[in-house]
């Protein structure tokens, strides 16, 4: 920086220098901003996210089916009794995860299980109807799912999560 | 980077990397310490500008990939969502489709410069021949580039750069088939063309060290063209040419988002929002500006492999300027002949620029020929001649004594001189709608657009009704599937709620499927449904309209437009004019007349337009006074219906109009006071050196 002359003004030249520097700083942290936004979900994406309905007539009790939202895979079990009973006996406290079956079904439409079917461990589907706990079992690294997606062994942290989703009529839910 | 610098770091840790790699050393010595001369002018911020261009082109580049698709059946579908759903996709895509116009800009006044002060000239040979080699990857990236969108023009741009290849005697035919990788300009084509388009920024950007170590090893050529030979003749890089580099950046870039915010699509050309048609060539092919004196002078030789070698040798001959131009004194500035010379040679590359945007008839030819002579003469007769004959003017002992004698008597000439440039620039520029005038129709008269002009937003009304007009006559024919329901609810649109949005979709039957019977069903239309077409194929739209295919009008106000002439277009660049396509919209919908004038004759099943390209237009009169009702107490004429569905329209081309230029207005307050704070931050800086 050139430092001789202008010692008459020294406060006004230090002014201006600071003003400069402070809207290049600004200006290009503003401008820094499109070319982080862009990378979020565009506007047809989001729009292609909306809710969904599934008509839950064709699934037998003890099938279940997968559907997609948001491109992720959404497992609707229709659970036998025995699975519901197995879900409900377990002590709640011993969980790793602690969460009750009836937190993580609508009431009164206890035999639909409805769980995003993705490992809380490192995203890989588990199958379901495999395990022991009568749930989903992960291929990847073991990780081993109840009848009610709560996760009961292996290294996965967190139960299955619950989708938001309601029951539109007693044969048909709306996710999302 | 002259020799080993004994710049050493302060910080411990800089040190640390600075004895293994001396890099701070090398940053230091090239860019700070570095004795640039102190004579310069603002033409030499233009490789600043360069640098800060190709910065700008490789990010938007790079961002651009992530969400462009490199299909023949998707590129220009791609590019339609980036512009619409992408967060600031159409900022992102203005950006780098102008940035590259603004390099082209900055590169021609830094070539020009070069010329006029004998930047070439021994030791710089190789400097100068190295900026030819980043010219030339740049025309090549350039083209590539203006393929990718896969529109009409670029398609038949493709299909005739490549098609000069064939001009090569006995191999030419299998070149241009490894080219396309087929038969034709194809898909194997755009994707090769996507791949090297993303290369070759790289190599530019590489060549650019190059280019920027052989300046930094023969030091900078000043206007007085003297080398420096004391302290007193340089000033340190950094502050005083960095933030004079910086000034004219910011001064550079009010330029660049005057055409990003307000005219996107000034240098480009409308049909390149047609998609691209194998079986169609637009009437007029037009190259991008940037080529348009080496296009004409293509076209003035009446021999294919001659004009082929001649537009290339027009370029390579640049090469060779070192040894054209032998005379001693460097700068211009000190050769009174050379100095009248080079301004008839600008003259000469602006006249061929406008003559390669004209149709190559009558007394365009011979003026292109003649000024293809001009300009092979200038390098091969003038510049060697010259160096003979002139005796230039006493040049200053240094650079100093330069300075000194120039204080006092400060003549402006770089004022003078952008305006001249500018002006020529953009009648090179205008020059390529010009050539596009519409034949056989008359010019549609102008409207009163309330989205016309730097504040222009649209009418909700007029959208609404538009949307309705749309609805129940121009959507029997017409699709419209870039609009999806969602867009009617979306700011700056129609100003529907979401709930008016979905309801009006629920309208719409939706073809959906497979169920899992595998059977296609019909459901209700959902927001973020697009408009469905009214024909299921182009062959079904042809067959039921008599052989024409209705077009698509999402883009249709983008995609039309008609001559402005000389000089309008330049006045348009700036009074904002760019209601073209919205313009010939309505006038081609008021343009039916029953009655045909003597001298027309309208084939059979064509109706006669007065405004169409030739007259006859499949299209029946589509609309008649009260055909459709309006709610809000609008007069339901022709002239209101044509007027509220081109509005209508000119949203559905660009959605986020709105929001472009209510970005352009802040940008363009902070650029002004940027600049403002630049200029004065140089005047301090350079206070005592002058």
């Amino acid at each position: 920086m050139t430092t001789a002359s202008s010692a008459d003004h020294p406060t006004r030249r230090d002014f201006l220098f600071v003003a400069t520097g402070a809207a290049a700083a600004v200006g290009g942290a503003a401008a820094l901003w499109p070319f982080i936004s862009q990378m979020n979900p565009d506007a047809a994406t989001i729009a292609a996210g909306a809710p969904i309905e599934v008509d839950l007539s064709p699934v037998a009790e003890g099938q279940d089916i997968k559907v997609f939202w948001r491109g992720k895979p959404i497992y609707i079990s229709h659970r036998t009794k025995k699975q519901i009973d197995e879900a409900r006996a377990v002590n709640v406290a011993s969980l790793p995860d602690p969460q009750a079956d009836d937190a993580r079904v609508k009431s009164g439409h206890e035999q639909w299980l409805v769980v995003i079917g993705i490992c809380t461990h490192l995203g890989c589907i588990p199958i379901a109807h495999e395990g022991n706990y009568d749930g989903f079992f992960c291929p990847c690294h073991g990780s081993q799912y109840d009848s009610s997606g709560r996760i009961r062994q292996g290294p996965a942290p967190a139960n299955l999560p619950v989708p938001p989703y309601q029951f539109v009529s007693d044969t048909k839910i709306q996710i999302g | 980077m002259s020799g080993p610098s004994d710049y050493q770091p302060s910080n411990p840790a800089l040190q640390w990397i600075e004895r293994r790699l001396p890099i701070f050393g090398l940053i230091h010595s090239s860019f700070v310490a570095y004795p640039t001369p102190r004579n310069l002018n603002y033409w030499w911020t233009f490789g600043a500008i360069l640098s800060f261009m190709l910065g700008i082109q490789i990010l938007t580049g790079v961002i651009l990939a992530m969400h462009y698709t490199p299909h023949a059946d998707l590129a220009f579908k791609s590019v339609e969502l980036i512009v619409r759903d992408v967060n600031y996709g159409w900022l992102l895509r203005n950006m780098h489709a102008v940035g590259a116009s603004m390099f082209f800009v900055a590169v021609y006044v830094h070539m020009f410069r070069g010329i006029y002060y004998g930047s070439f000239k021994e030791p710089r040979e190789v400097l100068w021949i190295l900026g030819v080699i980043i010219y030339l990857l740049m025309m090549a990236t350039g083209f590539m580039g203006y393929v990718l969108p896969w529109g009409q023009m670029s398609f038949w741009g493709a299909t005739v750069i490549t098609n000069l290849f064939s001009a090569i005697p006995y191999a030419g035919e299998s070149i241009v088939t490894l080219l396309w990788g087929g038969y034709s300009v194809g898909n194997p084509t755009l994707n090769r063309f996507f791949s090297l388009h993303y290369l070759l920024p790289f190599l530019i950007a590489g060549v650019v060290v190059l280019h920027v170590w052989a300046l930094h090893v023969a030091g900078q050529n000043n206007p007085d063209g003297v080398e420096p030979k004391t302290e007193k003749d340089t000033v340190p890089f950094t502050p005083h040419a960095t933030i004079k580099d910086m000034f004219g950046v910011s001064c550079f870039m009010l330029l660049y988002a005057w055409f990003i915010f307000y005219m996107p699509n000034y240098l480009g050309d409308a049909d390149n929002y047609i998609p691209a048609n194998p079986g169609v060539t637009p009437p007029h092919i037009v190259p991008e500006w940037y080529y348009l004196p080496f296009y004409a002078i293509l076209r003035s030789i009446p021999n294919k492999l001659a004009g082929v070698i001649a537009m290339f040798s027009a370029i390579l001959i640049l090469c060779f300027l070192p040894w054209l131009d032998s005379a001693k004194t460097r700068s211009s500035k000190y050769r009174p002949l050379a100095k009248q010379f080079f301004w008839i040679f600008v003259a000469v590359c602006i006249l061929l620029g406008y003559l390669g945007a004209q149709p190559p008839e009558g007394i365009y030819v011979i003026a292109g020929r003649i000024l293809t002579f001009c300009y092979f003469a200038y390098f091969l007769i003038v510049l060697p001649l010259l160096a003979r004959i002139e005796t230039p003017r006493p040049v200053p002992n240094s650079i100093a004594d330069a300075v000194l004698a120039k204080t006092g008597s400060k003549s402006t000439p770089m004022v003078s001189t952008a305006i001249v440039l500018a002006l020529a620039g953009a009648l090179f520029a205008g020059s390529i709608d010009s050539a596009k005038a519409a034949e056989g129709s008359d010019k549609p008269p102008g409207n009163k657009w309330s989205f016309a002009g730097p504040v222009g937003t649209f009418d909700r009304g007029a959208l609404q009704r538009g949307l309705k007009v749309y609805k129940e006559v121009c959507a029997s024919c017409h699709g419209l599937s870039y609009i999806a329901f969602r867009n009617l609810a979306e700011a700056g649109g129609p100003g529907y709620s979401v709930a008016q949005a979905t309801a009006f979709a629920s309208d719409y039957k939706i073809k959906d499927g497979p169920n899992d019977a595998g059977d296609m069903f019909e459901r209700p239309g959902r927001p973020a449904d697009y408009f469905p077409s009214p024909f299921p194929n182009e062959q079904a739209a042809r067959a039921a309209n008599g052989g024409a295919a209705p077009p698509d009008l999402s883009l249709i106000t983008k995609a039309r437009s008609y001559g402005r002439g000389f000089p309008m277009f330049i006045i348009d660049f700036f009074s904002q004019y760019q209601e073209q396509g919205p313009d010939y919209v309505a006038a081609v919908l008021q343009g039916f007349e029953d009655k045909v004038p003597e001298g027309v004759t309208i084939p059979e099943g064509s109706y006669y337009n007065k405004y169409f390209p030739g007259h006859a237009i499949k299209m029946p009169k589509p609309l008649s006074d009260g055909q459709v009702t309006y709610d809000d107490g609008s007069p339901t004429t022709v002239a209101q219906y044509a007027k509220d569905v081109t509005t209508f329209l000119m949203w559905t081309a660009e959605p986020h109009m709105e929001a472009r230029k209510r970005l352009g207005f802040q940008v363009f307050i902070f650029l002004i006071i940027f600049a403002g704070l630049m200029y004065f931050t140089k005047k301090k800086v350079w206070a005592e050196s002058h």
